[in-house]
């Protein structure tokens, strides 16, 4: 009954293969089986969002997903967002905004916020607030984190030609 | 949490899935986007030692047109539904409830037929489906047939679905001219579940008047119902104050055996009913122009 299951997936761009038992949580794949630990373990249900990943772009709560379900899927993690030392937009408006105290729930904010920015590039205020209402921040720090996606919604615009 | 130790198989047809249910019976679940039986998992209140992963199944998914039908697959996520031009064009009550649930991930994994199927009774689409008249295809090796959305829900988790049996497509019938709709909903502030939610669909005739209402309502008790005095109340009149408080206020009463929980009592869910059965009817009315 427990034979494992051999996965294909691309994680972070790197293709990966393993054998995983079919009630391995994907949070756990990435953090134990992969040593990823940028994907935080919260509440355990569903709620809390800091286990947030991208499955071919759109955010899902990596507690509530088996390791056998996202077989051939592309995973993005916090680890995936950096390009090299250049951080990707949204890391650069949270350090440059101040979107963080203790830093628990960042990852989970950040890649909820692109699943958000790539659906809509122009979001107001309201918007923002709404799409991060899965992802929960107990040092209440929700000002800032707003703040930090309206700017990376700025920086991630595409330019405008120059006349 | 961890769930207990099952086997796991990801058939790609739903001829195979089916064979799979047949051979594994009552031992074996379904799992779409796994939303509230991996959680039910985890915590050991469902313990399948087979899980069917439907996921793989591409002729499950997706939202098409059949002659003014709109069908769709039983796996299509929230999201897709949520965002759908066909559904915001032609039920957008569909479209506002899909929306509410739960938050973006969970809209992200969560699909229509998983949501029905399961059959909680704070679940919002339930309402909706009652509303739209909806029509579910459910498969099982014998072959296919159509359940009514009013016949489907049989209680608390509880619907029509025998143990070899799939839903596979919710096929909405279309809506006449001059129809409006709307969702509304008291949501529990932290689940985002419905207390109580209202889906409602009216037609207006030429001079106005209520050609034909459908009230579903979610939340208030061990599965959806209709609100049939409160529409009974609205049609052949022309919508007013009085017969929309009366039609409110009878939605309420059309409540046998409200539930009574931790979350509101069944005298103020019966309240609750009554406040959204009238807001949504004014926006139903108005969207009808």
């Amino acid at each position: 009954m427990t034979l494992s299951h051999t996965i294909e997936l691309s994680v972070n761009g790197r293709p990966r293969t393993a054998d995983v038992a079919p009630r391995l949580l994907l949070v756990h794949f990435l953090r134990d089986t992969l040593g990823l630990t940028g994907t935080h373990s919260g509440c355990d249900t569903s709620q809390c969002g800091a286990c947030t990943v991208l499955v071919d772009g759109a955010a899902v709560k990596s507690c509530t997903v088996l390791a056998v379900q996202v077989a051939g899927r592309t995973i993005t993690t916090v680890e995936g967002l950096a390009q090299g030392e250049r951080l990707h937009p949204i890391q650069q408006a949270f350090w440059d905004a101040h979107g963080l105290q203790c830093g628990f729930c960042t990852p989970g904010m950040m890649l909820t916020a692109i699943d958000l920015l790539a659906r809509s590039p122009h979001p107001a205020e309201a918007e923002v607030r709404e799409a991060l209402s899965g992802n929960l921040c107990r040092c209440t720090g929700y000002q800032h984190i707003v703040a930090a996606v309206q700017r990376a919604a700025a920086a991630m615009r595409p330019t405008e030609p120059a006349e | 949490m961890v769930p207990a130790e099952f086997g796991y198989v990801a058939p790609r047809t739903i001829t195979e899935a089916l064979a799979l249910l047949e051979r594994y019976g009552d031992s074996a679940r379904l799992l779409a986007g796994g939303h509230s039986l991996i959680p039910l998992m985890k915590l050991r209140l469902a313990m399948p030692s087979m899980l069917i992963d439907l996921g793989e199944i591409t002729e499950l998914r997706g939202i098409r047109d059949d002659s003014g039908t709109l069908v769709i697959g039983a796996t299509t996520t929230h999201a897709t539904v949520a965002a759908n031009e066909l559904v915001r064009a032609r039920y957008p009550v569909l479209a506002e409830a899909a929306g509410q649930i739960g938050d973006v991930q969970v809209r992200n994994r969560g699909t229509i037929g998983g949501s029905l199927a399961h059959a909680d009774p704070a679940a919002d689409l339930p309402a909706v489906m009652l509303a739209l008249d909806a029509q579910l295809n459910i498969c099982s090796p014998a072959g296919a047939r159509l359940v009514a959305a009013r016949s489907f829900f049989e209680g608390m988790f509880t619907t029509q679905l025998a143990a070899t049996e799939m839903l596979t497509e919710i096929r909405l019938p279309p809506l006449p001219a001059r129809t409006g709709t709307a969702y509304q909903k008291a949501a529990n502030l932290a689940s985002g579940y419905a207390i109580v939610g209202v889906a409602v669909v009216v037609t207006l005739d030429s001079d106005g008047a209520v050609a034909a209402a459908r009230i579903g309502v979610t939340g208030a008790g061990a599965q959806p119902v209709r609100a049939t005095t409160a529409e009974a109340a609205l049609a052949g009149r022309v919508p007013g104050e009085a017969n929309l408080s009366m039609a409110a206020s009878a939605a309420g009463h059309d409540i046998e055996d409200p539930l009574d929980d931790m979350h509101a009592s069944a005298d103020y869910r019966r309240h609750l009913v009554a406040v959204h059965t009238r807001r949504a009817l004014e926006r139903a009315i108005a969207a009808a122009g």
